[in-house]
Order: structure tokens, then C-alpha cells, then sequence
């Protein structure tokens, strides 16, 4: 006779509840009970927290200057001036006078702002070489292809650091006076160049290639700077455990920005008698000019600021969740009404038939 | 004259000689296997590889690969597209091999003839199915008669005879002669004519014509016949049964087509993105990018902002090809694959006495189950058991087999047939008393037929009926005490109570489909003349003597079908005249048929009523509550049948297709375009007004169309669908198989909906081949229907389990897991467009390498999956019981342009809530210890984290019935996110590909950031409770409706007549070729001619020796 299943030995299926979808599991519905009060309560959570971080914000205290120079705007105007035919004088400096009334709290931070700086670009944020960077011998003379134009010099020399981002270091720099009585003398406020970086990656990410015969400088030989950098990496600082790769500065600039408008720490202020904050008096911050930005729209910014448990100050998360708050709390009251009304239209409806 | 004939075959001529296969293998003849596998060990890879890549997602990740591979335009690493294409395409081609192994082993089962080659001369036994086309030669039967069943091919039910030409026969089993056998077939090349066939055979220089009636065709199964030998014709693909299968065209959904235009509308709205961020670019680096060069010079190669522009924009491509998301396609097989299991593991579905699961053959149509619309069912053996049973009689106005009592004890009766069973007692008591109707009621049933009886073994009859429903009427008057024992073209032996009889058989006024009755006149042992009739009860009331009017209806139920029995005693001065006339009537060479029609009808008159039969055609179980609930689902069915009308109506009846309170039933059976059109635009309006009546009057109604076959013909196809449309049921009989393709083509063209088909035998298969789904009915003789099929069930019931529960199902999951999938991608994939617009459109990521890389296919992978495999709005139960809910499936309602026009809206809001809030957070932010966070690698952390938490709890939204699997995947997924994240931006892993891993120490100084999670609930909150809203406020204003169906019942009388019996046999008989007594054979074999015209009905014969 012809085949049939039974001949093959098909047989009953199994009966676990996987197979026959009888797994047990808990069914959630969407009710009123569970709406409604979802609603209500993430809205009040929401104004809770809204109020807490808004206030938490506004409770930083930040200063700021723009340095930029562009015309009658201070006396950067100069420098910027002179940036203009595209050779910076080498040490052109200009300074900014401000006075606090009171104690600016500390610790408090220095930062410089830049704009309009594409730092997120595709192109500049790929120009780099992290195998060269961690300090990987063999790649120190054979930067990436991605560095490329700046993967080697005109001679031939490989760049070390090579690339875009490194070539484009931010290069200002900046010291604080204090005055503490009006007339009197201004004191250098001492800043912490050092722990601007994340720790990670001054020591694990960024490392620089083995010394040979105990000197940096013999280490990078053969390569070049990169071309807009005045100096070799080796001579970034005269601290032996802060130059090269593992510079700070470099290491924070090297950490490119999300977004065109970024802030980067210069120092921590937090030594001697300024590490409750800044006490009331007047400053001045002298500023080294050398960076181009006025040539692609660009601002250079100097910030002060402090911190709280948030971090800086940015009041959008609070203003976000105060919104968002009130929002659910409304929507919770129009769905109760459309409920209500709704609920009872139907139950009519159904009373009807 | 040979030349000419063959000259008027139209193409070419099929040339064989028997048992030579040198010759015949110079034709080519394929050989007896029947393909069903698509690949083969050598073609599967490159086959494989161009179906897939015929996919237009598949191709495109092709050409984004070799996009990728410029390194000019490429943002991406090559790995991100390659990965996931690799898995992509290996995941389906495992499974496409799987699929085609298991189609290949079921191909095998049927190679066991594979070695049969066209001229080899095959025996073949009783009960057994025909394997090819073969000429039959000769066979144990005399003259050559061969019996066979056609169930398979036309699902007809009785048995039909074929004939051997006389020289073949005389070879008889005589192996000798039969191999030395060395006749020449011309024949016409292979078609799909199933009545048809015309060849000639050349033996010793003798040129015979060959027909139909001499040509086994594969398929049918071999009845009552011992053995024969046949001469094979047509092998393969080219017997007449494939050739009607028609062509094997692999299936896609509808949802596979909705698909296909998603992807092109992705691809538009993606190039649109392209073009956009490219004119962006453009301006950025004509106003911002220019001067900018001294940090960021300009390519060698980019002389302009145009250039750039034109890179970007393929740049873009490449970033965004996300949106058309990769995995699609393979998910989408998985899902189908895990929901098929689920099919073939089901208890509810597996029928315990054939041992048969229920069978899911194609695993890419699961969510179709979900939509369907229109059923086309075959109707033997797939809505009945193809077994009659005799069910009640009536007997002189008393009706018995009423009331169920216990099972009737037959072991009075030693020749009684132990398989039969009755459950009325009171029949057997007044049998017992002697009751003289009773007895006369049975006598007639054990005389008025055409069964043949065969007794091997003393006192063990086997009777061989020419259709199921005489067998059981004749079992039961054998079992009642009539015990029909044997015959010869002139006696009949009835033992009748104990005593045996011998009735002289006069004539046998035989049945045929205009008459509806046929009749037998013998003379009995005390030599009166009596004429028993049986008959449609229509026919007869009109044929009955004036005195007995009354009549009592046995035919409770639809599935009856019942008969009348009446008697006549006749003069025996009016018999010989009627003899007389009859002889007159069949010697007439001029409108015989009438002729001897009107000798019947003088025959038949004045009859005394005997009573009723009804033989249930017993329906699979469950079929008639399957066909209510699916009718309540709005599935319409229709029943393709090649049966004849009467027994296909009655079925429809018998399982709820009809319903006695239907209003009008029309038959459509016209034989010419004309006539058909006529009927069908008379049809239409009388269905029209009777709609309108009932829409107006708020009354139920349903038009009923019984089709023949000629209806499908000419060029009738919209006449005959706006009929067709308006009827609540449908009805079509005479198919052959690729009518029934033609019916299920015909609705595929012009409507848009899902049609299934079901069927059992191998004149379903074109049918199961054309429909969107077709289902085969296991556990029957012959595979044909079950290998074609998509789906093997071994019970019609439960294709209700099969649409309503599993097809529910899948249909519900694909569409929530293509919802959800197309959201993830879009909110996924827009964030790079919001990006652009700070990051100088520069074509920057704004997540990692490696998120973008396993986002589709491990983060967000396992939760949609168990979403797709476990989720159940409501239960088995509920599906099964409100059938109402398979609505929105039919509309597809649930996955539509309209939705996915929703996801890609809900993606849009949920990316810009994604990028906006931890940008605007990031912004000039800085960590507790005065570190700035708003670092790109930062950024992106917290962008692809908080994306995560959206989606995952999006998805839990989503999921109503939470299995541990399910919580496993969903939470899983997401802790297994923030584990591969510490994983890939570890020290060491970074430190040993610095320029492949270079997020090191991100998620230590990330994670810990109160700002993080801060993000994260403000955008899921901001993303969910949106969706919360809405999803509560929906039912509120659009509350699904329920609609609640009332029954009403009534009956009216209708003629429940149905018999599928032929014409043919009561001449067959009286010619004495069909027994099978040795002795008796030689007896007549001498006098062949005399016994057929001293045989008055025996010249009636419709066949010629």
C-alpha cells in the first residue's frame, strides 16, 4: 500500500507547554487604573526632580569672556589683527581685567570656549592614529593613512602626532593674577595644569613610545611635528611626566567634541588660598594669542566656573523635566475627562442594546 | 490511411514499443520521478546566492558592500555591512537547504517506481495505485475488464471500468507471451486532457485504435481486479495527472509584496534624505569648510563644494542604509520557521488513529493563515469520509433507526457483515415477526441493484458495488436477513432469512442521471413477475400508484441521502409484451435512447411504495461546526468538486454551506457563452433584489450558485464573479483539476484577497498549486495533494485551529514584529540625520562602529524575536470562540502603509527626542570633577544607550503576554548591552586594536554620570507615554465592534436525492461479462452473441468488445 505518516514513525508531538504555547506568563492590560496614575505620578516625580536640578543649576556661579578680538572689543583686538595675515606673532599677548565683588566659590575651573570649531567633522575626527598614540613603536614612524595630509612632511619625516586633530592643538595659554587690594600688587593665582585629563586616558589610551637611552626626544627621532606646532610633541612641557602624548593639554584636546561648541578644561584652580574659590578683588587673566579662529567665524572664550553634584551649570535638564512634568500631569487630566465621558457613553451604548 | 491519421495529431507523436528500451530510450522519455527538491548538491550555492540576492534588500547591501570598499566616500568600516550580510544570507541559506532536504526525502518515498520507463509492461495489483500512464493490456476480469477507482483524479466515488482491446487481452498473465509482447504505440504527445487519449497500436501488421477507456491514468487505484498488465505511456511529469497539476510557482505573501514596496518607499524617503544632507554639505563647506582649511584641508581631489556635496551624498547612502534594515528579511523567515513549529508540534492538530501531525511544508506563508477570505475546498474525502453508512429507513409509513438504543445484535444472521452496525432494534423485531413489508422492503433492496458478490471463504461475502451507497444499502438488507449471495447474468441467490432463493433476473431497467432511478424485474421461486424500483424521491412520488400518496420523510438531516423503494407486481401477458417492445427499442438504429426510455417508463408506473433509505455520507468529524465558525470568521467557502451535482448540494447542505433557510439556490449550467451569460445576469438580479429585500426588511439571506464546469468556459469571468460575489455560498461541479485552478486563478486576479485550498487527492493539486495557501488532507491513499501542499492536516476540522488559532497568531506577530521593527530602524537610523545638521553634514556617525554594527543583529535582535514567537493578544480559546476577532486579518489592518506610515512618524519623534535631549544636555556640560563630558565618544554612549532603553521598553510596551523567555530576552538583551559595551571598550581589547576599538575607558567614565540616567528617563518618558496615551485613549474613541450573529431555524422540504451511482452496470451484468465463475465463463464465452441478444437489456450495452 502506498506510505503513509505512521510508516515513517511520526509521532505525537510533545505536550510541554512550550510546544502546545501554553507557557505561563503574565498578561499586563492596559487599564485605566494603570494609566492614570502612571501619568499622575511620573508627572509629579518629574516636577520634583524638574525643581531640584533647575535650582542645583542655577546655583553654579560662571564668568565669562569672549577673547576672540574681533574689532572694539577689547584688547585682543590687536592680536586678532595680526592673526589676520595668517603668522601670529609668536607671544602677542593681551589680557583681561575683571573684578569679583565676592567670593567666587570654589573649586573653581577655568575653561576656554571655542565656536563654530568642527571638531565632529568627519574628516578632522578620523585623522588620527591611535595605535600611534599608545605609544606602539612601530606605528610611531608609520602614522595611519587616515592622517593623511598630515601623515608625513614634505621631507618624507613621518608626523608624530599625526593627523588633523593634533595638528589643530589649541595652543592660547593662559595665567591668573590676583589683586588683592585696589592698588596693589597682582599675585599669580597658581592653576593645576595637571588631572584635566581623564584618567584613563593620560594612562592607558595615550602612552608614549619607549624611551631610548633614557631620553624622549631620542625616542621621536625621525619624525617630524606637525606643522603647525612650533615645538616637537617631546617639548610640550618641561615636566618630564607631562609631555609628550601623555601632555594633558594634548590629551584633552585630543578628545574631540560632539558638537561645533565645546569648552575644555585649562586648569583646576584649587591651591593655596584659592581652593575655597576665588576671593573678592580684582584680576586679570593674561592671555598668549596664538590660535587662528577669525578666519572661519570662530570665538575663543575664557569661562570661570564651579560645580555642583550635576556637574556644570546647564539648566536644560531642569527646564526638560519641568516640561515634561507638567505635560504628563495635563494629559493625565484630559485622559481622566475622555475616560469619564467616554466610560459612560459606552456603558449608555451598551444599556441601549 | 495510417499516414493520415497520424498526420492529424497537431504537433508531435508519441512513438514506443513495448519491451524494447533500447528504442524507446532514442525518445528521451523522462523517467517515473517526480521532482519536487529545487536544488541539487552542485547548483544549491550559486542558486542559493542569486535567489537571495534577487531580493532588492539583499542586492542593495551587495552594492552598499562595494560602496563601502571606497574610501573616499566610506564613513563606515567595511565590517558593518559585511557581518551582518554574511549572517543574513548564511541563517536563509541553511534554512533553504533544510527546506529543500525535507521536500527531497518526501520525493523519495514516491521513487520506488522511479525505474518505470516508457514500453515496459508493468502487472498491477488489486488495491493498488496506478503508477503511470499505461495502456491496458490484459487482466484477470474477462474481456479485459479492469476496475478502477478515479477518486484521486476526478473524486469521484464510484467505480468505473476499462477494457482491454481483445488481441491484448488473450496475453493474459501469460508471462511468456507478454514479453515477447512487441506491439508499436503512435499516441499523442502528453497533455492534460484527462478524457482524452488517441493512439494507434501496431501488433503483427495489424493496426488497432486506441481511446481513453484503454489508458490507466496515474493516479487511480485499481478495484476488483486481481491483477493486469498494461503497456506504459506516459512516465513522470508527463502522465496526464502532473500535467494537470499545474506549474509549481513558489509563493510569496501578500505581506512579502507589502514589503517589496516598504523597502522602494524606504529607498525613496532615503534618497530624499541623501539629497537633502547633500545640498547641506554643499553649503556647509561653501560658507563654513572653506575657511576652515587651515585645520581641515580639502581633498586633493575636491575642487569645489559640489564635488564634496556629490561624496556626501553617497557617504550618507552608505550611513543611512540602516533604514532599510538587513536583518528584515531573515527575521521575517525565523519567525515564519518558529511559528511553523508551533503547527507541527500541536496536539490539537494531530490525529491519533492515522498517527498523523499536522504538517507545515512551506514555512514562508504563516501570517496568510491569519487573512484569508475564500476557501475552496474539494469535497471527497476532504469534507466526507468518502464511507456510506445506512443510516434509517422508513418502511409503510414506520420510520426506524429514529431512536438510538443500543447497537443491533446480527449474530442471528451467520452471513452478516460484522463491520455493519444499526441502532434500532425494533427494525430486527418486526424482521423477526415476519413482518411482510419488512421483508419485502429488504428482498427488493437484496434484488434492485448492481453489486457483484465474491465468496472466497464459505459464508464470508465481499461484495464489489460500483458505488459506496449501493454496497451499504445491499450490506444492510444482507445483515437485515436478505443476504444477496451470488448471481449470473440471469439468476440472482438471495438467502433469504436461512432459506436460499434463486430469482430469474428478467431485465435491469437501468440508472442514469436523468432518470434518477433504476429498477430490476425478476421472476420469483413462486413465478410472479416483480419489478423492484429504487430512486430519487422526486422521481418516484410521481411514478407511485394513485393509492399510496403518503409519505413520510426519513431525511432528517442534510447529510442523507436518501432513496425510495418501490415494487409492481406484474402480468405475466403484460411482461412478455413489455419484452417485446423492449428488444424493438434497442434493435432501433434511430433515437434508441428515447425509445427505450419510453419502454421504461411504461414499465415503471403504478408503483406500490415500499418505504425509504437513507445512506449517510458520513462527514469528516467536525466538519459542518468547522464551517459555522469559519463562516462567522467571514471565510467564505466554496466547494470545487468534480462530482456530480446532486451529491455535491447535498454535501453543501449536509455541512452548513447551505442553509435550509437560504433563499434562493440557482444553477448555472448553460452550455454555451450565450446561454451561461443570460443565466448568470438573470442570476445577478435576482441576487441583487434578494439582497435588497433582505437589507431593507433586515432579513438573513444568502443566494446559493451551483456551477457546472461549462459556466467557466469563454470569456464569462466578470459576469459570472458579480454574480458569484453575491452569493453566501458556492457550489461548482464537473471540475476537472484545472477548472478548479482556474476558479481559484479566476478569484486571485480580480479580488484582492487571500484564498486557500484544500484537497486530498491528486485533482486538488493544480488547485493547492494556485491558491495563496493550499492545504493538503493526509492520511488518504495517494500523496499527490499532501506533497503539493503547503500545509498537510489529516482532519478538515482543523483547518478552523489552523486559521483561527495558528494563522491568528502568526499574523498578529508579523505585523507587531514589522511594526516594531521598522520603528527601531527608523529611530535608530534618523539620529544620524539630526547629527548632520551639527556636525557640518559631514556624514559623522553619531554612534560607535560596533553598535551600529550589532544593533539590528544582537541588541535588539532576541526581544522582537520572542515577541514574535510567544505574544498572544488572547488565547486559543477566545480565538476559537469569537471568531469575529479573525476579522482584522482579512483587512489587514494590523501591518498596512497606513501603519508603517505611524512607525516611521513615531521613529522620526523619537529620534529628534534621542538626539535633541542628551545634546542639549551635553552641551558645555562638564562631569562632577570638572571634566567636560561633551566629548563625541561621550555623546554617543549616552545617544546609543538611551536609544537602547527606548526600544527595549517600547518593545515591552508591545509584548502582552510575558513568558519567562520573553523576560529573559527583553531584560537580557539589555544587560547584555552594557556587558559587550565594557567588553569592546576594555583596556586590553582597545589596547590591542587601537584604531579599531577606540572608545577605551568610555563606559566606566560614561556610566557614572548622573546626567546619563537622567537622559535616559526623561527620553523614555518622553518616547513611551505618548505611545501610553494613545494606545489608552484609541479604544475609547474607536471601540472595536463586535458584531453578534443570531440564528434563526426553520426547514423547508427539499428532495435530499443523491446517488452516485453511473449508468452502465445493469447492462454490464445482464451480459454476463462480469462474472467470475470459471465454469460459467466458459459456459457463455461460447455463446457470447446468443446471451446478448436473448439478453434484452444486454444489446443496451454502451461498450462494444
Amino acid at each position: 500500500m502506498t506510505w503513509s505518516a505512521t510508516a515513517r514513525g511520526a509521532h505525537q508531538p510533545d505536550n510541554t507547554a512550550f510546544t502546545q504555547q501554553r507557557l505561563p506568563a503574565w498578561q499586563p492590560l492596559l487599564s485605566a487604573s494603570i494609566a492614570l496614575p502612571l501619568f499622575f505620578c511620573a508627572g509629579l516625580a518629574f516636577i520634583g526632580l524638574g525643581l531640584g536640578l533647575f535650582y542645583s543649576s542655577n546655583g553654579i556661579k560662571e564668568l565669562k569672556y569672549d577673547y576672540t578680538g574681533n574689532p572694539g572689543t577689547g584688547n585682543c583686538s590687536a592680536c586678532a589683527l595680526a592673526d589676520q595675515d595668517r603668522a601670529p606673532p609668536l607671544r602677542c599677548s593681551c589680557a583681561w581685567y575683571f573684578s569679583l565683588r565676592e567670593l567666587f566659590p570654589g573649586p573653581v575651573y577655568l575653561y576656554y570656549e571655542l565656536t563654530n570649531f568642527y571638531q565632529n567633522n568627519r574628516r578632522y575626527s578620523v585623522s588620527r592614529d591611535d595605535t600611534q598614540l599608545s605609544g606602539l613603536a612601530s606605528a610611531l614612524r608609520h602614522p595611519a593613512n587616515e592622517c593623511a595630509p598630515y601623515q608625513r612632511r614634505a621631507s618624507g619625516l613621518p608626523i608624530a602626532p599625526c593627523g588633523a586633530i593634533a595638528n589643530s592643538l589649541f595652543n592660547d595659554s593662559f595665567s591668573l593674577w590676583h589683586q588683592r587690594q585696589p592698588g596693589g600688587p597682582y599675585v599669580e593665582v597658581p592653576l593645576d595644569r595637571t588631572g584635566i585629563a581623564w584618567w584613563t586616558d593620560c594612562h592607558v589610551k595615550f602612552r608614549n613610545p619607549p624611551l631610548v637611552n633614557g631620553s624622549l626626544a631620542l625616542a621621536f627621532q625621525g619624525t617630524a611635528p606637525p606643522p603647525n606646532w612650533p615645538r616637537p610633541v617631546y617639548e610640550l612641557s618641561p615636566d618630564p611626566n607631562n609631555t609628550g602624548f601623555i601632555n594633558q593639554d594634548f590629551v584633552v584636546w585630543m578628545r574631540t567634541a560632539a558638537l561645533p561648541t565645546f569648552r575644555k578644561l585649562y586648569a583646576r584652580i584649587r591651591q593655596g588660598n584659592y581652593s575655597t574659590g576665588l576671593p573678592r578683588g580684582a584680576y586679570l587673566v593674561n592671555i598668549t594669542y596664538n590660535y587662528p579662529v577669525r578666519a572661519f567665524g570662530g570665538h575663543k572664550l575664557i569661562v570661570f566656573s564651579n560645580i555642583s553634584w550635576m556637574g556644570g551649570k546647564n539648566p536644560f535638564l531642569g527646564i526638560a523635566y519641568l516640561v515634561v512634568g507638567s505635560l504628563c500631569i495635563i494629559m493625565g487630566f484630559v485622559m481622566l475627562v475622555v475616560y469619564i465621558r467616554y466610560q459612560d457613553q459606552n456603558d449608555e451604548d451598551e444599556d441601549a442594546e | 490511411s495510417f499516414s493520415s491519421f497520424l498526420s492529424s495529431f497537431s504537433e508531435q507523436v508519441r512513438y514506443l514499443q513495448a519491451n524494447s528500451r533500447e528504442l524507446n530510450s532514442t525518445f528521451g522519455y523522462p523517467n517515473n520521478t517526480i521532482k519536487t527538491s529545487r536544488y541539487s548538491v552542485f547548483n544549491f550555492l550559486p542558486l542559493n546566492l542569486f535567489e537571495q540576492f534577487q531580493r532588492l534588500a539583499n542586492a542593495y547591501f551587495l552594492i552598499l558592500l562595494f560602496l563601502q570598499l571606497i574610501p573616499q566616500i566610506s564613513p563606515l568600516a567595511w565590517y558593518t555591512t559585511v557581518i551582518p550580510l554574511m549572517v543574513v544570507l548564511s541563517i536563509t541559506a541553511v534554512k533553504d537547504a533544510i527546506d529543500d532536504v525535507v521536500k527531497w526525502l518526501f520525493g523519495l518515498l514516491e521513487d520506488k517506481w522511479m525505474n518505470i520507463q516508457v514500453g515496459d509492461i508493468i502487472k498491477l495489483k488489486n488495491n493498488q495505485p496506478v503508477t503511470a500512464d499505461v495502456l491496458l493490456l490484459s487482466s484477470s476480469e474477462p474481456y479485459g475488464l479492469t476496475y478502477i477507482e478515479t477518486a484521486e483524479l476526478d473524486g469521484e466515488t464510484n467505480l468505473k471500468v476499462k477494457q482491454s482491446i481483445s488481441v491484448t487481452s488473450n496475453l493474459e498473465d501469460n508471462l511468456g507471451l507478454l514479453s515477447s509482447f512487441d506491439g508499436k504505440v503512435r499516441c499523442e504527445s502528453p497533455n492534460n486532457k484527462l478524457d482524452k487519449f488517441t493512439g494507434i497500436l501496431t501488433f503483427k501488421g495489424k493496426n488497432y485504435t486506441l481511446d481513453h477507456d484503454k489508458l490507466l491514468l496515474r493516479g487511480c487505484i485499481i478495484r476488483n481486479t486481481d491483477w493486469c498488465y498494461g503497456l506504459v505511456i506516459y512516465t513522470g511529469p508527463d502522465t496526464k495527472l502532473m500535467q494537470n497539476c499545474g506549474k509549481s510557482t513558489f509563493k510569496r505573501t501578500h505581506m512579502d509584496h507589502l514589503l517589496n514596496v516598504l523597502v522602494l518607499w524606504i529607498f525613496l524617503f532615503l534618497g530624499g534624505m541623501c539629497f537633502i544632507l547633500a545640498i547641506g554639505h554643499g553649503i556647509w563647506e561653501n560658507k563654513k569648510g572653506y575657511y576652515f582649511q587651515d585645520f581641515l584641508p580639502w581633498e586633493e581631489f575636491v575642487s569645489s563644494s559640489v564635488v564634496s556635496a556629490i561624496l556626501t551624498f553617497w557617504s550618507y547612502f552608505i550611513i543611512l542604509n540602516t533604514m532599510v534594515p538587513i536583518s528584515l528579511y531573515v527575521s521575517v523567515e525565523i519567525i515564519r520557521l518558529g511559528n511553523s513549529f508551533y503547527i507541527n508540534w500541536d496536539r490539537k492538530m494531530y490525529y491519533a488513529p492515522k498517527n498523523t501531525p499536522a504538517q507545515a511544508r512551506t514555512t514562508t506563508l504563516n501570517e496568510e493563515l491569519g487573512q484569508v477570505k475564500y476557501v475552496f475546498s474539494d469535497k471527497t474525502g476532504t469534507l466526507t469520509q468518502n464511507i456510506m453508512i445506512f443510516n434509517k429507513c422508513s418502511i409503510n409509513g414506520i420510520i426506524y433507526g429514529m431512536h438510538e438504543t443500543e447497537k443491533v445484535d446480527f449474530s442471528y444472521n451467520k452471513l452478516a457483515d460484522p463491520k455493519f452496525s444499526f441502532y434500532d432494534n425494533t427494525l430486527v423485531e418486526a424482521m423477526k415477526k415476519g413482518d411482510h413489508w419488512v421483508h419485502l422492503f429488504f428482498l427488493s433492496l437484496s434484488l434492485c441493484h448492481t453489486v457483484m458478490s465474491e465468496e472466497k471463504v464459505e459464508g464470508k461475502l465481499v461484495y464489489q458495488a460500483q458505488s459506496p451507497d449501493e454496497g451499504a444499502l445491499v450490506t444492510a438488507a444482507r445483515n437485515f436477513g436478505f443476504v444477496f449471495r451470488s448471481r449470473t447474468s440471469e439468476t440472482i441467490m438471495v438467502v433469504e432469512m436461512g432459506e436460499t432463493k434463486v430469482y430469474q433476473l428478467l431485465a435491469i431497467l437501468d440508472f442514469s442521471a436523468v432518470r434518477k432511478r433504476m429498477s430490476v424485474i425478476v421472476r420469483t421461486p413462486e413465478d410472479r413477475v416483480m419489478l423492484f424500483c429504487k430512486g430519487a424521491d422526486t422521481i418516484l412520488c410521481q411514478l407511485l400508484h394513485p393509492s399510496c400518496r403518503s409519505l413520510r420523510d426519513v431525511a432528517g438531516e442534510g447529510s442523507l441521502r436518501t432513496l425510495m423503494v418501490a415494487y409492481r407486481e406484474v402480468d405475466n401477458a403484460f411482461y412478455q409484451a413489455w419484452s417485446k417492445k423492449h428488444s424493438e427499442a434497442c434493435l432501433s438504429l434511430e433515437n434508441r435512447e428515447d425509445k427505450i426510455s419510453d419502454v421504461y417508463r411504461e414499465m415503471e408506473k403504478d408503483l406500490m411504495l415500499l418505504g425509504a433509505t437513507a445512506i449517510e455520507d458520513k462527514l469528516q468529524d467536525g466538519v459542518p461546526e468547522t464551517i459555522t465558525t469559519l463562516n462567522k470568521a467571514k471565510i467564505k467557502i466554496w466547494v470545487l468538486t468534480g462530482d456530480k451535482q446532486e451529491t455535491a448540494v447535498n454535501i453543501a447542505y449536509a455541512c452548513n454551506i447551505f442553509e435550509e433557510e437560504m433563499d434562493g439556490i440557482f444553477i448555472v449550467e448553460g452550455k454555451n457563452d450565450e446561454t451561461v451569460r443570460q443565466e448568470l445576469r438573470y442570476r445577478w438580479e435576482n441576487c441583487h433584489n434578494l439582497v435588497l429585500r433582505a437589507f431593507l426588511g433586515n432579513l438573513k439571506c444568502g443566494c446559493v450558485l451551483v456551477l457546472q464546469a461549462y459556466a467557466l468556459e469563454g470569456n464569462l469571468e466578470l459576469e459570472l464573479l458579480r454574480t458569484v460575489c453575491m452569493c453566501k455560498g458556492v457550489i461548482c461541479c464537473r471540475m476537472t483539476p484545472l477548472q478548479k485552478a482556474q476558479v481559484v486563478e479566476l478569484m486571485k486576479r480580480y479580488k484582492e484577497v487571500v484564498t486557500l485550498a484544500i484537497g486530498d487527492g491528486a485533482n486538488d493539486v493544480s488547485m493547492i498549486k494556485a491558491a495563496h495557501i493550499g492545504i493538503g488532507i493526509t492520511g488518504q491513499e495517494g500523496m499527490q495533494a499532501m506533497l503539493n501542499s503547503d500545509y498537510a492536516i489529516s482532519q478538515f476540522c482543523y483547518l478552523q485551529r489552523l486559521l483561527l488559532v495558528h494563522g491568528r497568531w502568526s499574523y498578529n506577530r508579523m505585523c507587531k514584529f514589522l511594526s516594531y521593527f521598522f520603528y527601531k530602524n527608523f529611530a535608530f537610523t534618523l539620529m544620524h540625520f539630526w547629527y548632520a545638521f551639527f556636525s557640518g553634514f559631514s556624514a559623522q556617525t553619531v554612534y560607535d562602529t560596533w553598535f551600529i554594527t550589532f544593533y539590528n543583529l544582537v541588541y535588539t535582535s532576541l526581544p522582537v524575536l520572542s515577541l514574535s514567537l510567544f505574544d498572544q493578544d488572547v488565547n486559543e480559546t477566545w480565538s476559537l470562540r469569537f471568531p469575529e476577532l479573525y476579522d482584522p486579518g482579512q483587512h489587514n489592518l494590523y501591518f498596512n502603509k497606513k501603519e508603517f506610515v505611524k512607525c516611521l512618524v513615531r521613529g522620526i519623534y523619537s529620534s529628534f527626542v534621542l538626539f535633541f535631549i542628551p545634546m542639549r544636555t551635553i552641551h558645555n556640560s562638564v562631569h562632577s570633577d570638572g571634566k567636560e563630558i561633551s566629548d563625541y565618544q561621550s555623546f554617543s554612549l549616552l545617544v546609543q544607550t538611551a536609544l537602547l532603553c527606548v526600544v527595549t521598553v517600547q518593545i515591552a510596551l508591545d509584548t502582552t503576554y510575558w513568558t519567562l523567555i520573553s523576560h529573559i530576552f527583553t531584560w537580557g538583551s539589555l544587560g547584555f548591552y552594557f556587558c559587550i559595551l565594557f567588553l569592546l571598550y576594555s583596556d586590553g581589547l582597545c589596547l590591542m586594536f587601537p584604531n579599531v576599538f577606540q572608545f577605551l575607558g568610555k563606559a566606566m567614565n560614561t556610566l557614572n554620570l548622573p546626567q546619563m540616567w537622567l537622559i535616559i528617563i526623561l527620553s523614555v518618558v518622553l518616547c513611551i507615554l505618548p505611545v501610553i496615551g494613545y494606545r489608552f485613549l484609541k479604544p475609547l474613541f474607536w471601540p472595536a465592534d463586535v458584531d453578534k450573529t443570531k440564528l434563526r431555524h426553520t426547514r423547508p422540504r427539499r428532495s435530499s436525492y443523491a446517488f452516485s451511482h453511473k449508468q452502465g452496470f445493469g447492462a454490464l451484468i445482464t451480459s454476463g461479462k462480469t462474472m467470475k465463475d470459471k465454469v460459467f465463463k466458459k459456459n457463455i464465452s461460447s455463446n457470447v452473441p446468443e446471451q446478448s441478444a436473448s439478453s434484452p437489456s444486454g444489446l443496451c450495452a454502451s461498450w462494444e468488445i
